[in-house]
């Protein structure tokens, strides 16, 4: 009886720490907190796509690599979410702007066949992207890949011939690191986030 | 006989495949089952000691929480490695111990472990169905709020299940009482 007991109570153990291991140490139950918990402690080096911006420009993702760089993924025929991010974003712009706070901000399309340059400036126009401070843009079709990998951008198609994807800003500190990921409207934690990585 | 059983149950989990990728419901609810029946089957019979009935039930609880997890659905879709895992794990990590382990425990443990699932999957379905963000990267908003009605079926149908038997007696927990019965079975 006491080694059926002892025998159990080890199996908790090791099934516990099993669990424990699974969810990084009971932080991450998700996929989603899975990369927001691997981006902050593991920090890695952002790829540099050229862009097409809703001015018509082309210009590389770190094109200002004196500035942190904030971006969220974004499809401009989105009827909801997007259109919720867009004002979020625009919200974020003015705050950053207020404290003067000298920051690069790109929502970039991932879905560059639909998005085109018009639809992109349209967009940009409904939420009020100046491109001075923040931008819209759209990959390369060749580069959407990489990017939506390396960034961890899950993008599935719904029923009514939109998406849904995981939404979130992107922060890109000055070395060129992309090193947090945060909910479009936690506006305190992201200025925090820019300001520590300012310094 | 059991072989075949087996086998159809394996089959049809792979048939179940196809829509896997689409469909939490499927996924979580029809295939996952049909995986730890598989083991369940393969070891259903066999006998062991008794001091591994702890920790295989133990082993059961831990690989089911494991593979409940949001996180485990995601991977089990983007990685080739827990794809192949689920085919072989759920039955030998979940549906084998359970198998090896169930009828042999103290019903006082199995109640609890009954009461404990019911409870589980009724939070599970109501954290699914009111969860205003996406738990799953893989899939839809609408698709997790019906997994999440998926849940409080199954919910209700353990409940019945496991609740009949208390109004009208369990014929196996009968027999497994009556002495010259249980000798036959170890």
């Amino acid at each position: 009886m006491r080694q059926n007991i002892a025998a159990t109570f080890c199996a908790i153990i090791l099934g516990g720490a099993g669990l424990i291991w699974a969810t990084d140490g009971l932080q991450a139950f998700t996929a989603e907190g899975a990369r927001r918990l691997e981006i902050s402690n593991n920090r890695p080096f952002a790829p540099d796509p050229i862009l097409e911006t809703m001015e018509g420009y082309f210009r590389p993702l770190k094109e200002a690599p004196s500035k942190i760089t904030l971006i969220e993924f974004i499809y401009t025929t989105c009827p909801t979410i997007c259109q919720s991010a867009g004002g979020e974003f625009a919200r974020l712009r003015d705050l950053l702007v207020k404290q003067e706070i000298p920051v690069r901000m790109i929502s970039i399309s991932f879905d560059p066949q639909q998005d085109t340059v018009e639809a992109l400036s349209d967009y940009g126009e409904l939420h009020g992207a100046l491109g001075k401070v923040w931008t819209v843009a759209r990959p390369d079709i060749a580069d959407l890949e990489a990017l939506l990998d390396f960034f961890m951008v899950t993008v599935i198609p719904d029923d009514w011939g939109g998406y849904q994807h995981n939404t979130a800003v992107l922060l890109i500190d000055k070395g060129g690191r992309f090193s947090g990921v945060f909910d479009t409207n936690a506006y305190q934690a992201i200025v925090q986030a820019v300001k520590a990585a300012s310094r | 006989m059991k072989i075949l059983v087996v086998g159809f149950a394996f089959v049809l989990s792979l048939v179940a495949q196809i829509w896997v990728a689409e469909d939490p419901v499927i996924h979580v609810l029809v295939q996952f089952p049909l995986l730890v029946f598989v083991g369940y089957c393969l070891a259903s019979g066999m006998r062991i000691q008794q001091i591994f009935m702890g920790p295989l039930l133990v082993l059961a609880v831990a690989a089911i929480l494991f593979w409940m997890l949001p996180r485990t659905l995601d991977a089990i879709l983007t990685e080739w490695g827990m794809f192949i895992a689920k085919f072989v794990l759920l039955p030998l990590t979940v549906g084998v111990p359970l198998a090896l382990c169930w009828r042999h425990l103290n019903p006082v443990v199995r109640g609890f472990v009954k009461a404990q699932a019911i409870s589980m999957l009724g939070i599970l379905g109501f954290l699914y169905t009111h969860a205003p963000v996406r738990i799953c990267n893989s899939y839809l908003l609408d698709d997790q709020v019906r997994l999440g009605y998926g849940f409080f079926l199954v919910v209700v149908g353990l409940s019945i299940v496991w609740t009949i038997p208390v109004f009208i007696g369990d014929r196996h927990e009968m027999e497994k009482n009556t002495p010259s019965r249980s000798v036959e079975i170890s």
